[in-house]
């Protein structure tokens, strides 16, 4: 690995000012489970590494005006330990425990998760379907970016040399609702996703759709969201509503699936998750955190 | 470049210089001299080289030492100070590992579960050492030696 300089600013003032110094020639560095790795293999070469985890208002964790705040700094393993998202971002909750491993868990960051931007990112549909915000902080001030436009690629964001996710920022639903996530590895345990999908179904018949893995980037589905608007979910609804659901989706043939089993595994999860959601939002589904594959 | 360090490392204060880009698997094993956590993927993805970072399970091989400033690690070589712990005893008496290799990193990261839940039940078990993988076993043993001590405890 080449070496670096490693600064650990205890400001989110200091970080930008430093980030925007030597833009493209720093890094930042969270949990380092995916940044570590690529330093490892060459792929980056920075001349600077920036741990904001010296930074205590990336730690934040809580609801106010109307947002849940998750901090850059906040790892998987936080949000899985916390009621309050385990209760009304139960979607968030449920995807964060399909990702990696708990050691893993540990370091990792929901936004360093997003900052990656790989294409199978677990985290990635659950944030679609909440129309959460990305908090970018630079020198020149701060902006919000809605999740459904962060994403350019795979590995690539609307992000910037000198730009900081400082946080992100999920609306409170405040009428009833239900969601799932359903992610299809190979195998249970840690592996990176098949095909996942996030689904939200809301009190008044409006429903939410996105998929991770089976695209450039993770997506919403909104066509199929149109279709169901207004529908009570029956299986002749569900059967109906799949391929336009799948409309949204181009997957790509690789190691750990083909293109057809990737579009026809999609539909099937939809259908569970959607099928979750609905009878979770009714109080009668599976609890979450439940296996539906 | 180089910048001094001081951690708790299994109780001990260390200080020592390391550079931004040493992993901490890599100073503690060949700069320290504590050789229980092991080499095995370099990716965070086999768990061998499981140590706990003020009480959770971390992969040493994906963290650079310089981060642990003012931290505290414990590896396996900090929890049997006092003789080894029941979980380790269970582990012998079930046969739970043969060659041994992921046996460290298994361990710390069923530590770190039981220290969080004492009594899993054999999924939360299965899903607490996803991330640390066996090539001898099928985990069969290891699974049961955890559960035992969960049941006894």
């Amino acid at each position: 690995m080449k070496n670096f300089d490693y600064a650990k600013p205890t400001s989110l003032s200091e970080a930008a000012s430093l980030y925007a110094e030597y833009k493209d020639k720093a890094r930042l560095l969270l949990g380092g489970t995916d940044l570590i790795v690529m330093l490892n293999d060459g792929v980056i070469t920075p001349d600077m590494v920036i741990d904001l985890k010296g930074i205590d208002e990336l730690k934040r964790l809580e609801v106010k005006d109307g947002f849940l705040h998750i901090g850059a700094a906040v790892t998987f393993n936080e949000l899985i330990d916390s009621e309050l998202v385990k209760k009304d971002f139960p979607v968030i909750w449920e995807s964060a425990r399909t990702v990696a491993s708990t050691g893993v868990r540990n370091r990792a960051t929901l936004v360093g998760n997003i900052c990656s931007a790989v294409p199978s990112a677990d985290s990635a549909p659950s944030l679609l379907i909440r129309e959460a915000l990305v908090t970018v902080v630079n020198t020149e001030g701060e902006k919000d970016v809605p999740i459904v436009e962060f994403f350019k690629g795979p590995r690539k964001t609307v992000l910037k040399p000198g730009d900081i996710v400082k946080e992100l920022k999920v609306p409170v639903i405040s009428q009833r609702f239900g969601g799932s996530y359903v992610k299809l590895g190979r195998y249970d345990g840690e592996d990176l996703a098949q095909t996942g999908v996030a689904t939200l179904a809301l009190e008044d018949k409006t429903y939410r759709v996105a998929f991770c893995a089976v695209a450039p980037t993770p997506v919403r589905a909104t066509e199929v969201e149109e279709f169901l608007k207004g529908k009570d979910i029956t299986d002749e609804v569900i059967e109906e509503a799949i391929p336009i659901a799948l409309k949204a989706i181009s997957p790509i043939s690789d190691v750990r699936a083909s293109k057809e089993y990737r579009l026809h595994a999609s539909g099937v999860i939809f259908k569970r998750s959607l099928k979750a959601a609905v009878s979770r939002m009714n109080g009668n589904g599976p609890a979450y955190g439940t296996r539906l594959v | 470049m180089k910048k001094e360090i001081n951690f708790v490392l299994n109780g001990n204060s260390v200080s020592i210089e390391v550079e931004p880009n040493e992993k901490l698997l890599d100073v503690l094993r060949d700069k320290v001299g504590v050789k229980s956590p092991k080499y095995g993927c370099g990716r965070g993805e086999c768990g061998s080289c499981t140590v706990l970072l003020n009480g959770k399970s971390i992969r040493s091989c994906i963290t650079l030492a310089i981060e642990v400033d003012g931290q505290e690690i414990t590896t396996l070589e900090g929890l049997q100070k006092d003789g080894i712990t029941p979980l380790q005893k269970s582990f012998i008496e079930h046969n739970a590992f043969q060659c041994g290799f992921c046996a460290p990193g298994m361990t710390m990261t069923a530590t770190e579960l039981l220290n969080k839940d004492p009594h899993p039940d054999e999924e939360e078990i299965r899903e607490a050492i996803a991330g640390n993988l066996c090539r001898c076993t099928g985990y069969d043993t290891i699974v049961k030696a955890i559960l035992d001590v969960a049941e006894k405890k």
